[in-house]
C-alpha cells in the first residue's frame, strides 16, 4: 500500500521538468558509501484488510479486566461527545497554528482550555500544555528557580514516584539541588517541612490528594513555604476539584496537573496532558505555548499565539523551556469534556468517585488481614495494606478479570505488601462486591 | 462570517450534557466530609450537547487542514494521515488499557511497541531505542541528557555543544536544559556545514554536534562521515535531529554514516497527526555504547514482551508511563501498511516533489543556494522587496488561494526566508496550483502590491493584532470580563 498519488506518468512528468534523467539523480548529494545498498529489512507491504487482522489480534491479546488501577492514569468514563469532535480532521489533521488567519478554530478552542483550566484550577493563566502531568512537574522546578533565583527544590515524599522520577531526570540536566519532605501518618510532614524551609529553597512541590490519595494540608503547607517566601507548587487530579478547594484558593503560585481523567483514554500510558498554570506576574517564566485573545485588521475578534518571545523558535538557547510539539489534541478532549460536565457534572461525577471509593475501602477493611493503609480523607483513591504480597493479589485478580489496583511493591520493597486502589464513576456496586467475593474467595482465610 | 461566541458566552444556568447513572452505593457529602478542603463552585459553563456539537463543529471549519489541501510546512512534513491509523489507535485492546497491567495481560502492546522499536532501528540504522519522548524535542532533551550521563561515566568533563546556525530552535532550547553551553557552527556558501569552522571549534571540551541532516536548507551534508569522523577523533559524540528523515527512508542510514544517536518524530515521517500541536512522538536511537543511558524501562523481548527496570545508568523516566502508546500504534500501522518498499516510494516522491516546486518557482523567487535539494526547497522572497512585499506578505497571500503558506522566516540564516516541504502526499495537480498561486502573487507584487499588503481578505479573520495581543495580554476569558 502506497499513499503517493503519482502514476508512472505523472513521475514521468516530474523527473522531466526538474530536468533529470530518474530519481536517482536527485539522489546524488548523499554519498554512495553511505546508501543503503538493496531493501530495508521490514514486513513487506499489506492491505487494510490484513493489518486490520493483525492489529485485531495483537488489540485482543490484551486483557482488560475491570480497573481498579490508578497511580496517574484512570478509567472515567469517555463520553461520545469527546471523540466525536476530536475526530474531526479539521482538527487533528492541522499543525500548530502559526497562521492565525487560517487556524482560528484551533486558537480559539487553545483559548477556551486555558480559561476553563483557570476557572478549574482558580488560578491566572495556564498554557496551552505540556506533555503529561511529570513533565509539567519537572520544568515548574525550573519556572520557580527562575522566578526566585533561589536554588533548592523541596520535594513531599507524597508525589507519585513516577512523577519524581521525571522531576529527577530534568533536575540532573540543570544541577538542581531536590530535598525530599518525609510524610507522617499518610500525609507531608509539616513539622520536619518547617525545618527544611530557609532562604534557598525556591519551592516546595506537593501532590494533593497525594499518591496515596490522602487529602494534604494544603492550608498549613502553604503558610509554611510562603513564610519564607518560596514558591509553593502543587499537583493536582483535576477531576477531584469539582469537590476539593482549587489551588487558587490555597494560594498555590504554580499548579500542575494530569488532564488525562479529563475525557482522555487510557491508552496503555499517553498521550496524556499536562496541565500548567501560573500566577499573572510570572507568565513570561511559563514554558508552552498561551493564545491571547486580539482584533483583526476590521475590528473583529480573533486569537493569535502570543508571547512567543519565551519559546524556542525565537528564544533558542535562552528560551524558558524547549517544548514545541505539545498535545494540542488531548487538550481538545479535555476542552469538550470540561464543557460536557460543567459546573454540576464534575460535581456529581466528583460524588460518584467518593462515594464509591469509600464503598471498597470499607468493604476491603473489613476483611480479616486488610487494612487501610491511611486514615485521613480521600477522594478515589486509597491504599491498602495486604495479608499477602501485593503481586499475588493482582495476578490472582486477572485470574478474575479484575485488575485489584497496583503493586505498590514496584516502587519500594517496603511496600510489597500494599496495593493502591483507584475507583471511578465507571465502577459498579455488583463489581465491587465481585471484587470483595474474590479477595474473601482467594485470601479471606489469611 | 461571524465571530463564533466563547463557551462562556454561550453558557445559560440550567443547561446540561453530562448523564450519571443512580449512585448504588451510600452517598457521602462532600461539605461534611472534607470540610474546609471541600469547594463551593468551579464557574464551568453550562451547555447541552448540541451546544456543543455545534461550537465545535463552527470552530472546526475555521481550520486549515490537511483533509482540505495542501500545508507546506518546510520542516514540519506535512503528510496525509491515513484513516486506518486512527481506526486502529481507537481498538478497545489498545484505547482501554491501564498502563500498570502487569505484562502478562499486555503482552499485544509491549509486542507492538518492541515491533516498532525494531522496525525504526532497522530503518536509521541503531543498535537500541527508546519510544518514550513525547515529542522531536522531548527526544532532543532526553538524547543530550545520555549524552551527558555518557561523559559522566566515562569521567570527562565537557560542558560544549556545537550547533550549526541552521539549526531548529529546539536544538540550543534542548541543549541548554540538558546543562550544556551552545555554540554556533557556521555554513559554507553551500549551506553545509564550515568543516574549517567545526575542526577550529572542537577539543576535549565538546560534548557532542548536533546536526540536522539533510538540514534545513535541504541539503545532504555530503562530507557527513568526515564530519562524525572530526568529532569522534575529539572524542566527542554526534546527534543527529531527525526531523528530516523523511528525506531518505530505504535510500540512507544515518547509523551508517558515524552518527551516535538520533531522534526521529512519528508525527512528521510515519503520518501520525499533528493534532493542531500535538500529541507527537520522538523516539531516540542509539549505537551500542548509548544504550545504557536509555531512559527506563527498555522493552525486552525473550520468550515474552517484558519491561526492563533494572537499568542503573538509565538517565530515568522523561514521562510518568511508557510514551504516547496511542501514537505508536499508528506509526507501527503507516510502516507495516507500506513495508520497505512503499517507504522508499514516499522518500522518493517527497524528494520529487520539492525539486518540481523549485523548478517551477525558480527565476520567480530567489533561490540562495544552487544543486538538487532533497525533500524541501528553500527560497527566499528578498526579490520582491523593492516592491515592498515581504515573505510574511507572500504567506499571507497564498492563505487566500486556499493553501497554507510555508514555514517563513526560517532557516535564519536565509533572508526573507520561504521553506517549502510539500511532501510525497500531494499529487501533480496539487502542485501545479501551489506553483500557479506563488507566480500569480510574484506578478501581483509588481502590479498590485497593496492586495498583497492587505491579505488575506478570504479567511475567517484578517491580519491579526498581535502588537495589540502581547500588550494587553487577555489569555484567560475570566480576566476579560
Amino acid at each position: 500500500m502506497k499513499y503517493t498519488p503519482h502514476t508512472p506518468e505523472d513521475k514521468r512528468l516530474i523527473t522531466e521538468r526538474i530536468g533529470v534523467r530518474n530519481i536517482e539523480e536527485l539522489f546524488s548529494g548523499i554519498p554512495k558509501d553511505i546508501r543503503v545498498k538493496g531493501k530495508l529489512n521490514l514486513p513487506g507491504p499489506a492491505s487494510e484488510l490484513e493489518i486490520t487482522a493483525e492489529l485485531e489480534k495483537l488489540a485482543a491479546s490484551n486483557s482488560r479486566p475491570i480497573c481498579f488501577a490508578g497511580c496517574g492514569a484512570y478509567d472515567h468514563y469517555l463520553p461520545a461527545i469527546v471523540d466525536t469532535i476530536v475526530s474531526r480532521p479539521e482538527f487533528y489533521t492541522a499543525y500548530t497554528p502559526y497562521q492565525a488567519e487560517v487556524s482560528q478554530g484551533t486558537l480559539q478552542f487553545m483559548y477556551e482550555f486555558q480559561s476553563l483550566v483557570c476557572r478549574l484550577f482558580d488560578m491566572e493563566v495556564a498554557n496551552d500544555s505540556m506533555y503529561d502531568c511529570a513533565s509539567a512537574l519537572a520544568e515548574t522546578a525550573h519556572m520557580a528557580r527562575d522566578i526566585t533565583h533561589r536554588q533548592k527544590i523541596l520535594v513531599s515524599a507524597g508525589i507519585n514516584p513516577n512523577y519524581l522520577d521525571v522531576v529527577k531526570t530534568y533536575a540532573r540536566g540543570l544541577n538542581v539541588p531536590l530535598g525530599t519532605i518525609p510524610l507522617k501518618n499518610g500525609t507531608t510532614d509539616l513539622a520536619v517541612l518547617k525545618q527544611m524551609l530557609d532562604d534557598q529553597v525556591a519551592a516546595i512541590m506537593v501532590q494533593h490528594p497525594n499518591f496515596f490519595g490522602t487529602i494534604e494540608p494544603m492550608n498549613e503547607i502553604s503558610r509554611l513555604v510562603h513564610a519564607k517566601n518560596g514558591l509553593l507548587i502543587v499537583s493536582v487530579d483535576p477531576l477531584s476539584l469539582g469537590l476539593l478547594n482549587p489551588p487558587g484558593k490555597y494560594d498555590a503560585d504554580i499548579a500542575v496537573g494530569e488532564g488525562q481523567s479529563l475525557g482522555i483514554p487510557l491508552s496503555f500510558g499517553g498521550p496524556y496532558l499536562g496541565l500548567l498554570t501560573t500566577r499573572k506576574r510570572f507568565i513570561r517564566k511559563m514554558p508552552g505555548r498561551l493564545v491571547a485573545r486580539t482584533i483583526d485588521s476590521n475590528g473583529k475578534k480573533g486569537y493569535v499565539l502570543a508571547l512567543q518571545t519565551r519559546e524556542q523558535h525565537i528564544r533558542r538557547e535562552r528560551a524558558t523551556s524547549n517544548i514545541c510539539t505539545n498535545q494540542a489534541l488531548c487538550a481538545l478532549a479535555a476542552t469538550v469534556y470540561l464543557a460536557y460536565l460543567g459546573p454540576r457534572g464534575i460535581r456529581a461525577t466528583g460524588e460518584h468517585c467518593l462515594a464509591k471509593s469509600h464503598y471498597l475501602a470499607r468493604r476491603i477493611s473489613e476483611l480479616p488481614g486488610f487494612e487501610l493503609k491511611n486514615e485521613q480523607p480521600f477522594f478515589k483513591e486509597f491504599a491498602v495494606r495486604t495479608p499477602v504480597s501485593a503481586s499475588s493479589i493482582i495476578n490472582a485478580g486477572l485470574k478474575n478479570n479484575i485488575l485489584a489496583g497496583v503493586d505498590l511493591g514496584r516502587f519500594s520493597p517496603e511496600w510489597k505488601n500494599q496495593i493502591l486502589v483507584a475507583v471511578t464513576e465507571k465502577r459498579t456496586r455488583t463489581e465491587m462486591d465481585r471484587y470483595i467475593d474474590f479477595l474473601k474467595s482467594e485470601f479471606g482465610g489469611q | 462570517m461571524n465571530t463564533e461566541p466563547t463557551l462562556f458566552e454561550l453558557s445559560k444556568p440550567g443547561r446540561k450534557a453530562w448523564t450519571l447513572p443512580k449512585l448504588d452505593v451510600p452517598g457521602i457529602d462532600p461539605k461534611d466530609y472534607f470540610g474546609n478542603a471541600g469547594r463551593k463552585d468551579s464557574r464551568l459553563p453550562e451547555l447541552s450537547e448540541i451546544d456543543i456539537a455545534r461550537h465545535f463543529t463552527r470552530l472546526s471549519i475555521l481550520n486549515h487542514h490537511i483533509d482540505k489541501g495542501l500545508y507546506p510546512l518546510g520542516s514540519c512534513t506535512m503528510k496525509y494521515n491515513p484513516k486506518i491509523n486512527e481506526r486502529a489507535s481507537r481498538l478497545p485492546g489498545f484505547a482501554e488499557i491501564h498502563p500498570l497491567l502487569p505484562e502478562t495481560a499486555c503482552q499485544g502492546a509491549l509486542q507492538l511497541m518492541y515491533e516498532l522499536g525494531e522496525y525504526l532501528k532497522e530503518i536509521t540504522g541503531f543498535d537500541a531505542i527508546t519510544l518514550q519522548p513525547g515529542a522531536g524535542a522531548h527526544g532532543e532533551l532526553t538524547g543530550m541528557m545520555m549524552v551527558r550521563k555518557y561523559f559522566e561515566k566515562k569521567g570527562e568533563k565537557r560542558t560544549r555543544v556545537l550547533v550549526p546556525d541552521s539549526a531548529h530552535g529546539t536544538n540550543p532550547a534542548s541543549i541548554t536544559l540538558a546543562g550544556f553551553k551552545v555554540e554556533k557552527i557556521n555554513s559554507d556558501e553551500k549551506g553545509q556545514i564550515d568543516l574549517k569552522g567545526l575542526e577550529n571549534a572542537s577539543n576535549q571540551t565538546v560534548a557532542c554536534l548536533m546536526v540536522t541532516n539533510p538540514n534545513t536548507l535541504g541539503i545532504f551534508e555530503s562530507r557527513i562521515r568526515r564530519i562524525c569522523e572530526i568529532m569522534h577523533s575529539k572524542g566527542a559524540l554526534v546527534y543527529l535531529d531527525g526531523a528530516n528523515l523523511n528525506a531518505y527512508m530505504g535510500i540512507h542510514r544515518p547509523g551508517d554514516a558515524g552518527f551516535d544517536l538520533m531522534h526521529m518524530n512519528l508525527h512528521k515521517t510515519f503520518s501520525t497527526p499533528h493534532g493542531g500541536g500535538g500529541p507527537g512522538g520522538g523516539p531516540v536511537a542509539v549505537k551500542s555504547w548509548l544504550e545504557p543511558f536509555l531512559p527506563k524501562p527498555v522493552i525486552r523481548h525473550s520468550s515474552h514482551y517484558w519491561l526492563d527496570y533494572d537499568r542503573p545508568d538509565s538517565i530515568g523516566k522523561v514521562l510518568a508511563f511508557s510514551g504516547h502508546f496511542g501514537v505508536f500504534v499508528k506509526a507501527w500501522t503507516y510502516i507495516r501498511m507500506l513495508g520497505p518498499e512503499g517507504l522508499r516510494d514516499a522518500s522518493e516522491c517527497a524528494v520529487l516533489n520539492a525539486n518540481y516546486i523549485r523548478a517551477g518557482l525558480e527565476g520567480i523567487y530567489e533561490l540562495p543556494y544552487k544543486g538538487h535539494s532533497l525533500h524541501e526547497v528553500v527560497f527566499s522572497g528578498s526579490n520582491l522587496r523593492q516592491y515592498g512585499i515581504r515573505t510574511l506578505d507572500i504567506a499571507k497571500g497564498l492563505l487566500d488561494y486556499g493553501l497554507h503558506a510555508p514555514t517563513v522566516y526560517f532557516p535564519l540564516i536565509v533572508s526573507e526566508a520561504m521553506l517549502i516541504e510539500p511532501t510525497e502526499t500531494e499529487s501533480l495537480e496539487s502542485l501545479d496550483d501551489f506553483i500557479k498561486a506563488m507566480k500569480e502573487i510574484a506578478e501581483q507584487a509588481k502590479t498590485n502590491p497593496d492586495r498583497l499588503h492587505n491579505a488575506p481578505l478570504k479567511t475567517p479573520v484578517q491580519r491579526l493584532d498581535e502588537a495589540l495581543a502581547s500588550r494587553k495580554l487577555d489569555v484567560n476569558y475570566e480576566e476579560s470580563v
